[in-house]
């Protein structure tokens, strides 16, 4: 009988913790959809910002933020790749490969204004590229190599051991059953990751302030030779992205519209990620569809 | 045209297209591995390098810095020696993670097992994809709303500005509410069911087999997702620099403004000249909390050892 009153309060417990984390999440949601929607229009989305008046928008913020992961995760899934496969495919169970698993445990468990630290100093420092795109994508490497070198090794791990079998057994070579055989395969759980990590480098803005910079310049939408300085695709220009305007303006902003400014940004970015998330669920399925004969 | 013997014997020995094939494809993913050690290498070198300028180009004592309770690295205090007491960033640092993960732990903890034990169908199917989605959301995004929400409520609830380590508490719970949640969810999914199934035909009721059995089973999972937990709180720069005040004073109270590492570095790294004190100082901090992270790397892993042997 006690226990049993026992196991009935607890449950009941359990149940209101449960409903106050979900009370909780759909707050939080659900604040930053109702206090950003109204203020996302497609002036909001597309017109520069400004400094001190109001009415800004956040079109080169979002340019920025987009330009800066494509660069970033061209950079940084070759070397993931290549190390998941030898980690996956090659390498031993010794002492350097415990090794390799502790440096990319620890890299994944730097905070990542230590990064963007170290990326100001080696990167917009000491190789004089300055506050630049570039030193931003190659600070977003660093924080992204852990992420996406497990997930691909995750999406390795998942492919059939009687895949290797047979592509050895039809002699092909470790490298050839790897690249022809295994990567095809996971391909669609690969691709799940990229975007996944890619939601999640998005946002990113600690690692970026110091290194792809707090300005952004204005830029000439009808210049696309990536070597004049206000070409957009220019890797060498300062450029602000997205999480870090919210940051600025909320730090150090005196635009007077600066909340209105945040609770829309805010809004873009969680959306962005919720796609971000909804893609990789619909590629992810619709690709494995299509590669395999499931 | 015939071919010599020695021709002959050459072409049999030469490696084929697939073998050097292999082995380039060998060097190249190896050399990528040797990329990302090379780069942690590079990270944790550089900064101990600058971290350490502050006590070896000036001179300034180990203990005065970890026990001193002023910060004005610019002044110098009665015995001409520089005000760089970072004691009260680091009880900042300390005191708000320790305060997130005591609160957040109950609630993800409580909400795996949820999503576990008494309601999988329904309950997972809809915590699941929302922990998901969470553990996705920027964190300026939360220090917006933290600075929007939770810095005007305590301003009204317990007075003084709102700025400080009670809100800092409040926006690093959420934060890592979803973190600690799934990863408590990933150790309890991993005790084997037949442990549930043993302890209820036992007669033990529902809670009784969650309590004694499956808590017990799932401990060094559950400490590691919060161990996890507080590093990221630790670790954490932007949301907290937003709502924590930014004064680098000891803590006297939840609700006065206060200051963490990760908030001072923010903040301060942009406003100093390189090679001078006031910088040299700021790296320090980076390289106390590079060293804190290591450490709660190196907890993680004897938590999963001493799992592991059981």
């Amino acid at each position: 009988m006690n226990s049993k009153v026992q196991n009935k309060i607890a449950i009941g417990v359990l149940y209101g913790i449960a409903g106050l984390v979900v009370l909780i999440l759909l707050a939080l949601v659900g604040y930053i959809l109702v206090s950003g929607l109204p203020k996302v229009s497609w002036h909001f989305l597309t017109t520069p910002a400004k400094a001190f008046l109001k009415g800004g928008g956040i079109g080169v913020q979002l340019f920025n933020s987009f330009y800066l992961l494509i660069l970033a995760m061209l950079i940084s899934f070759p070397i993931a790749l290549g190390a998941a496969i030898y980690l996956y495919e090659y390498a031993k169970d010794n002492w350097v490969t415990n090794l390799v698993r502790t440096a990319i445990e620890i890299l994944s468990s730097l905070p990542s204004v230590v990064v963007g630290l170290f990326g100001f100093l080696f990167f917009v420092v000491k190789l004089r590229l300055g506050f630049s795109i570039l030193s931003g994508a190659f600070a977003l490497t660093f924080f992204n190599l852990p992420l996406l070198t497990r997930s691909v090794e995750d999406s390795l791990h998942t492919i059939d051991d009687k895949q290797r079998e047979g592509g050895l057994a039809l002699g092909l070579s470790r490298w050839e059953t790897v690249t022809r055989v295994i990567l095809p395969a996971a391909v669609p759980s690969i691709l799940t990751g990229v975007i996944l990590s890619a939601g999640r480098v998005f946002g990113e803005a600690a690692a970026l302030i110091y290194t792809a910079g707090q300005s952004a310049p204005a830029l000439n939408f009808m210049d696309w030779n990536p070597f004049n300085i206000s070409s957009p695709l220019n890797p060498m220009r300062p450029a602000e992205t997205l999480a870090v305007h919210i940051w600025k303006i909320n730090s150090e902003g005196i635009m007077p519209d600066a909340k209105a400014i945040s609770s829309g940004s805010s809004a873009v970015l969680v959306i962005a990620i919720l796609l971000f998330n909804l893609a990789a669920r619909y590629l992810g399925k619709r690709l494995y569809k299509r590669l395999t004969s499931a | 045209m015939t071919k010599s013997p020695e021709q002959l014997e050459q072409e049999l020995k030469r490696r084929s297209k697939a073998a050097k094939l292999e082995i380039w494809g060998r060097v190249v993913s190896f050399s990528a591995l040797i990329l990302i050690v090379a780069v942690v290498v590079a990270i944790i070198g550089f900064v101990a390098s600058k971290g350490i300028a502050t006590f070896t180009t000036n001179h300034v004592n180990l203990w005065d810095f970890l026990s001193g309770k002023n910060w004005n690295p610019s002044l110098t205090d009665a015995h001409g020696k520089p005000e760089v007491g970072a004691l009260s960033m680091i009880v900042g640092s300390f005191l708000i993670t320790i305060l997130s993960a005591i609160v957040a732990t109950p609630f993800a903890i409580g909400t795996a097992v949820f999503m576990n034990e008494i309601s999988p169908n329904r309950g997972a199917k809809i915590l699941q994809p929302v922990t998901e989605l969470l553990v996705g959301i920027p964190s300026v995004v939360y220090g917006f709303i933290g600075l929007s929400v939770v810095v005007p409520f305590t301003r009204s609830v317990f007075g003084g500005s709102g700025f400080g380590i009670l809100s800092g508490t409040c926006v690093l719970f959420v934060m890592i509410l979803p973190t600690v949640t799934s990863m408590s969810a990933d150790a309890l999914r991993a005790v084997p069911r037949y442990y549930r199934e043993a302890s209820l035909a036992l007669g033990a009721t529902q809670w009784q087999t969650i309590y004694k059995v499956v808590l017990r089973a799932a401990t060094p999972g559950l400490m590691t997702a919060v161990v996890f937990g507080m590093a990221r709180a630790f670790g954490e720069a932007l949301a907290v620099q937003m709502v924590i005040g930014n004064a680098a004073l000891m803590p006297h109270s939840l609700v006065d403004p206060a200051a963490t590492l990760t908030s001072v570095l923010t903040t301060g790294i942009g406003n100093t000249v390189m090679g001078s004190l006031q910088n040299n100082a700021l790296w320090s901090l980076a390289l106390v909390l590079l060293l804190m992270s290591l450490v709660f790397n190196l907890i993680i892993r004897l938590i999963g050892r001493k799992g592991r042997l059981q």
